[in-house]
């Protein structure tokens, strides 16, 4: 009986040999830049890591950088990664707290509307504006007299605006509209029910936001920070106007620790730019290096991204059964 | 539409609904016939006793009170002019179909209305006499417990849930130690305690739906509130879950004033001592539940009971 039912049936699989040319020209089209996304990425990965692997040497992550033609002197890049490291963690520091602010203020709060419509249009500026304009704009800021504590003095008394606290800042900028929209989301997931199970018990706002909103949202915030990581590890012009993009760490003052956040540095990006042709060109090969360890740093957030949203999706799936 | 070889595995009529064939006649299939002499009740399956006597009247004291309450949504009124008591020793149920104003009702009684922007309130809620509105509101709603539809732990360890309704604000005092004692007893008043004892510390959302409910009553008793609301906690639940609440609400009664909302006639005819109908936001019909079941005053509540009954 089977056998008859199934010959009756069509195939199950759709054919498009019937379809009109033009539908499976674009088919065509579809199934091409599809492939052509996979080829690309692949290209990059596959060529970073032929070049830079080629390069890459133990000894890279663990020598100061030098500026010298002679190859065999210029070092390797461990201010720049110093650098990277030391930015990334200021400026995801300052943007966490301001962006889960932010983020519960516009879902917990969002009175009055007018100001909530205002809030959210400026974190939209913020997250379209080029990095290169918030440089330039974080330097004319932090030049001012009253944020010299920031930075330092250069010769003749005005203030030079370039430091990690400086740029971190600025960072912190690219970072908070990534973040801000992932808390968003979270609590925007939370039904009011469990919101109001909280109040039933005689909590506060407040209380239920501390206690039960934002244990509910942190696999949120946890993909919103790692993303926004990888925005400020790869980010080029910021390092470039408010950094110094020198090659090695240069602190400036007596104080230990402190003198280096107040001083000039470079990050992988920058290092990369300047050694490599398009820059001054003194060392491809290096730039080389330091690019792969640059995409695998940002491919490892990636994947961390993925792992968190998937056990985040999970438990909030078993939060709303 | 014959299919060769059919006879030979399949000697019936063919299975009405094989495939979908444009041009031919739609196969109509038979409703299945019932003997109308049967009574409801078998064909539901569901027996429609109660699950207790009532208590005796010296156990019987009111608790809260409505007095010609009225709640608007913008320039909608959603209930209009209920007076009403709840009372310790019953439980009182509020039937009626969906949007009449029951669930407005239940949550004025702890003021969650108060939390939706346009909604609005006239008339008074006495709370042992004293009015809501002069009482603070989280400690009002202390007093007054809810559990809502979904079960819906908090994210944290089955303990934790419920030590947090017993702590103040969002403090993590008093410490677990001294949390103990009455953490297990809400446990217990809600028949959790065996089943969850050994594993205090797990995450609540891993339970299953009954147990979460279950839990979330809980966590609801542990403030030792005066009156308990339930709103419609059995719909997102098994039946077998559904008979262990409702046995525990019957429990509850003489200690905590129980108010359900409910969309099952027959879990308001097992468990309510008293029973409001209501209909488009007007309290048609309260009394005693056997007496508003088998024998309604009004034709309206006649209609809507008889609904259930098939």
């Amino acid at each position: 009986m089977s056998a008859s039912l199934t010959g009756g049936r069509t195939s199950a699989v759709e054919s498009s040999r019937t379809w009109p040319l033009i539908d499976r020209i674009m088919l065509a089209f579809c199934w091409i830049a599809g492939i052509t996304a996979c080829v690309i990425a692949f290209a990059i990965v596959a060529f970073m890591a032929y070049k830079g692997l080629e390069f890459l040497r133990p000894n890279l992550f663990v020598e100061r950088p030098n500026a010298t033609f002679d190859q065999s002197k210029s070092g390797g890049f461990l201010d720049p990664l110093i650098g990277t490291i030391l930015l990334t963690t200021m400026g995801t520091l300052v943007a966490i707290p301001a962006s889960v602010a932010v983020a519960i203020w516009l879902t917990e709060y969002g009175r009055p509307f007018g100001l909530a419509r205002a809030v959210e249009s400026a974190v939209e500026i913020i997250a379209g504006t080029p990095s290169i304009v918030l440089a330039i704009f974080g330097l004319i800021i932090f030049q001012q007299e009253v944020f010299g504590f920031l930075s330092f003095r250069a010769e003749g008394g005005s203030v030079f605006g370039r430091s990690f606290f400086t740029a971190a800042l600025m960072m912190s900028l690219i970072a908070l509209p990534l973040i801000v929209g992932a808390t968003r989301e979270g609590l925007q997931a939370i039904p009011s029910h469990v919101r109001e199970a909280s109040y039933a018990l005689g909590k506060s706002k407040w209380a239920t936001i501390q206690r039960v909103l934002l244990p509910s949202v942190r696999p949120a915030i946890g993909t919103g920070t790692v993303l926004g990581m990888g925005r400020i590890a790869g980010d080029t012009a910021i390092v470039v106007v408010l950094l110094g993009a020198s090659l090695q760490i240069q602190g400036y003052g007596d104080i230990p620790g402190l003198d280096i956040l107040r001083g000039n540095g470079g990050t992988l990006t920058s290092y990369t730019y300047v050694n490599s042709p398009a820059g001054e060109g003194a060392a491809p090969d290096k730039a080389y290096a330091a690019a792969f360890v640059l995409l695998m740093i940002s491919i490892g957030l990636n994947l961390f991204v993925s792992r968190l949203a998937r056990s985040g999706k999970s438990a909030s799936a078993a939060a709303t059964r | 539409m014959s299919l060769p070889g059919d006879q030979t595995t399949y000697s019936g009529p063919p299975p009405p609904v094989r495939r979908i064939v444009v041009s031919e006649e739609p196969t109509i299939v038979e409703p299945p016939r019932l003997d109308p002499s049967a009574p409801a009740a078998a064909v539901t399956g569901a027996p429609l006793t109660r699950r207790s006597d009532s208590l005796p009247a010296s156990a019987i004291v009111e608790r809260m009170r409505t007095e010609n309450l009225r709640l608007y949504y913008g320039d909608n009124e959603a209930v209009k002019g209920v007076s009403l008591p709840v009372c310790r020793g019953e439980v009182l149920a509020l039937i009626g179909p969906s949007g009449c104003g029951k669930t407005t009702l239940l949550r004025s009684l702890n003021r969650l209305t108060e939390l939706t922007a346009t909604a609005r309130r006239e008339g008074q809620i006495f709370l042992d006499n004293e009015d809501v509105d002069r009482i603070e509101v989280t400690q009002l709603r202390r007093r007054v417990s809810m559990v809502f539809q979904q079960p819906n732990p908090f994210p944290m360890s089955i303990f934790d849930n419920v030590a947090y309704a017993l702590r103040e604000g969002a403090n993590r005092k008093p410490r677990k130690s001294a949390l103990m004692e009455p953490v297990r007893q809400a446990l217990d008043r809600a028949g959790l305690l065996a089943e969850v004892e050994s594993n205090l510390d797990h995450p609540a959302l891993r339970l299953s739906g009954g147990q979460q409910q279950r839990l979330c009553i809980a966590r609801s008793l542990a403030a030792q509130p005066e009156v308990l609301l339930l709103d419609e906690p059995c719909s997102a639940l098994d039946p077998k879950s559904t008979e262990t609440i409702e046995q525990l609400i019957v429990k509850l009664r003489s200690e905590v004033a129980v108010v359900i909302v409910t969309h099952n006639l027959q879990q308001a005819r097992r468990i309510a001592d008293k029973v409001g109908f209501m209909y488009l936001g007007d309290l048609v019909e309260f009394g005693d539940g056997e007496q508003l079941f088998s024998n309604p005053r009004e034709a309206r509540t006649a209609d809507y009971v008889a609904g259930s009954f098939g």
